[in-house]
């Protein structure tokens, strides 16, 4: 089938025009969006299967030809990305049901969840650098939205420092993306790319290194990198748990896959734009420590932890060799699955607790033994503890680190686990262990409910972990495509 | 509370809102051909609503024109994705559009595109959401 890559965005649109109809049935509203959803996973799935068997899939939407008509394109890295954004967004929907409150589904909240995944997975699959701007601007305005709904005090403050962030950030996206097409004559991004390894065979013109900073500050603001992270622990902390589990599972990958995706197809004939995304990585992940470390509230915590993460991720990709794209994939993938479970898992605590401020938590473990070891097991496989998920991506980073003689970078990301390590564990050891106390309104949590969505997760999470001997072919034959654009082009292209 | 002492801008509406309605129809269907198409139509049409607004109070007009202005943006979502997702029924790429001259009784000779269809939907979302827009903030106290 032609249009199969395309499902998995348009099955969320669908979705999502549908339940404007039924904004006053709060039951057809959730059942309609659960079919979407298994909907969603069944055909990201067959995408994956379809781009492992036969490579790159590449759709040229209302039949016009490569160059002159919008193409998507899955390559193995994207379609991995969508199928674990399509698995995310089923879980934070079934954990949506019983915490989002009555009064925010009634204001379209499951429709506006949908709007978000049709961006996410649009960023994901376009092959057009300004459809890449569509689908940006269709998740941020999702996200203003899920940010806003409920309209608390602390939502509305942190709404409008997001927007303007935003706002700036889209504008400068829109002077990038103008600056490349007046060099380059073209929007898709083979074409981009055959066009600049046409004008770079000696060297790449400065103008073009001036675009690639650009690309970094723009896409660096949408993923928080080093100077730029500075909107994202206010505005994170504001909205409801399923909301930031999504945030912080989705939203700042997108601009990873966005640097990792442009870096890699366009900009790999000038070293030094690598060197500047090594140190900036590299300094996200010391500020995302400090944070880490510094904070006593289990929302900012893993917030931090999510910068952390970014910068592992971006220098994997600076490093720029097989071992360190494969790790950088690799943990890509296992950072958004178990970045969701460790808010949802905090989100549980919050709703038993009535407070994220861990000096006012102790002693979780004897009530709720379920939630203590589950959040056990996250915490580790956040830090890399070998027969969970997190390991895997990390050694290889490392060892692409260390083959790409850039030791310092090497240690960093190693001394980083530890103090990552200690920071997810202030909250087991402070939340879960010790003198058990009771708490206001933990009668009507629904604890049992809840936890099915991380529990699952923290499963997803331990079998990449277990399994990776059989996912490696997969994430290898990512790794190719960003290795060597040519593959891209030429399956693009059709040359 | 409407006011009863603005005639002059009540009559000149009555006469006025029909040109701007039949104009925005004129901009929307000549979209293929000449400026114009779903976006400046459907604005045109909003723009005719305000008017009535503007003379009027919003109860009233929502008397005359009993629409919920979310659920057309609903349906011109629908009408945009289903003319675009009707290319998956025939297994060409999505968005792929029909178009063919069609001889009809009176009209004579019409070429009639699939895309009008995808445009209806554009029409219908712009002013759901533009007149959304104005009658939340309006209505608001």
């Amino acid at each position: 089938m032609t249009n199969l890559i395309i499902l998995p965005i348009l099955i969320p649109l669908f979705t999502g025009a549908i339940l404007i109809l039924l904004y006053k049935q709060i039951t057809a509203q959730r059942v309609v969006a659960m079919i979407s959803s298994i909907a969603t996973i069944i055909t990201s799935w067959l995408v994956v299967q379809k781009v492992r068997e036969d490579g790159i899939q590449s759709l040229n939407v209302s039949s016009w030809d490569a160059p002159f008509g919008i193409t998507l394109v899955s390559d193995m890295m994207a379609a991995l990305l969508v199928l674990t954004t399509s698995v995310i967004g089923f879980v934070c929907l079934i954990y949506s049901f019983k915490s989002i409150g009555k009064e925010r589904e009634k204001h379209y909240y499951y429709a506006v969840f949908n709007f978000l995944l049709v961006g996410v997975n649009g960023a994901f699959t376009t092959g057009d650098i300004f459809n890449l701007f569509v689908f940006f601007e269709v998740m941020l305005m999702s996200s203003y939205v899920m940010l806003v709904l409920g309209g608390t005090k602390v939502q509305l403050r942190e709404s409008i420092k997001y927007l303007l962030v935003n706002v700036i950030s889209s504008a400068l996206f829109v002077i990038a993306v103008a600056y490349l097409y007046s060099v380059v004559g073209t929007l898709n991004m083979a074409h981009i790319s055959a066009r600049i390894s046409e004008i770079s065979t000696n060297g790449m013109p400065g103008i073009l290194s001036v675009i690639a900073v650009m690309f970094l500050i723009v896409f660096g603001l949408k993923g928080a990198i080093f100077p730029l992270y500075f909107w994202m622990p206010g505005s994170y902390a504001a909205p409801p748990i399923p909301v930031l589990a999504l945030f912080g599972a989705l939203l700042t990958k997108v601009g990873v896959y966005s640097i990792t995706r442009t870096y890699t197809l366009f900009f790999y004939h000038d070293m030094d734009t690598f060197g500047l995304l090594s140190i900036l990585a590299l300094l996200s992940i010391i500020v995302g420590v400090i944070g880490a470390i510094a904070f006593w509230d289990m929302k900012n915590i893993v917030i931090y932890n999510i910068i952390i993460a970014v910068g592992v991720i971006l220098y994997g990709v600076s490093v720029l060799n097989t071992a360190s794209i494969t790790g950088a994939i690799n943990y890509l993938i296992h950072d958004m699955i178990i970045k969701a479970a460790l808010f949802l898992l905090i989100g549980i605590v919050i709703y038993i607790t009535g407070t994220s401020d861990l000096r006012k938590v102790s002693g979780l473990i004897t009530r709720y033994p379920g939630l203590g070891w589950t959040f056990f097991i996250a915490a580790l496989a956040l830090a890399g503890i070998p027969p969970l998920s997190g390991f895997v991506g990390k050694l290889l980073i490392v060892q692409g680190g260390f083959e790409g003689e850039s030791f310092v970078g090497a240690f960093i990301v190693l001394m980083s686990s530890l103090l990552v390590l200690f920071s997810i564990m202030k909250i087991f050891i402070n939340g879960f262990w010790g003198k058990s106390r009771t708490y206001n309104g933990e009668e009507q949590a629904p604890v049992r409910f809840l936890l099915i969505a991380p529990i699952l997760l923290v499963i997803i999470s331990a079998l990449y972990g277990i399994g990776s001997e059989s996912i490696l072919p997969y994430i290898n034959q990512a790794a190719d495509t960003l290795l060597d654009p040519n593959i891209y082009i030429d399956a693009v292209l059709k040359e | 509370m409407r006011k009863t002492n603005n005639i002059i801008l009540e009559t000149a509406i009555k006469v006025l809102l029909f040109m701007i309605v039949l104009y925005s129809v004129y901009i929307f269907t000549a979209g293929h051909y000449y400026p114009g198409g779903g976006f400046i139509g459907g604005l045109m049409t909003a723009g005719a609503i305000v008017l009535l607004l503007i003379a009027y109070d919003i109860k009233t007009v929502a008397k005359i024109l009993p629409i919920n202005y979310r659920i057309l943006t609903s349906i011109g979502l629908l009408f945009a994705i289903g003319t675009s997702a009707g290319a998956i029924v025939f297994n060409v790429p999505f968005l792929t559009h029909a178009f063919g001259d069609i001889q009809l009784p009176i009209l004579g000779e019409l070429s009639l595109h699939t895309a009008t269809l995808f445009d209806l939907g554009v029409y219908f979302v712009v002013v759901g959401v533009t007149m959304t827009i104005i009658q939340t903030i309006g209505e608001d106290e």
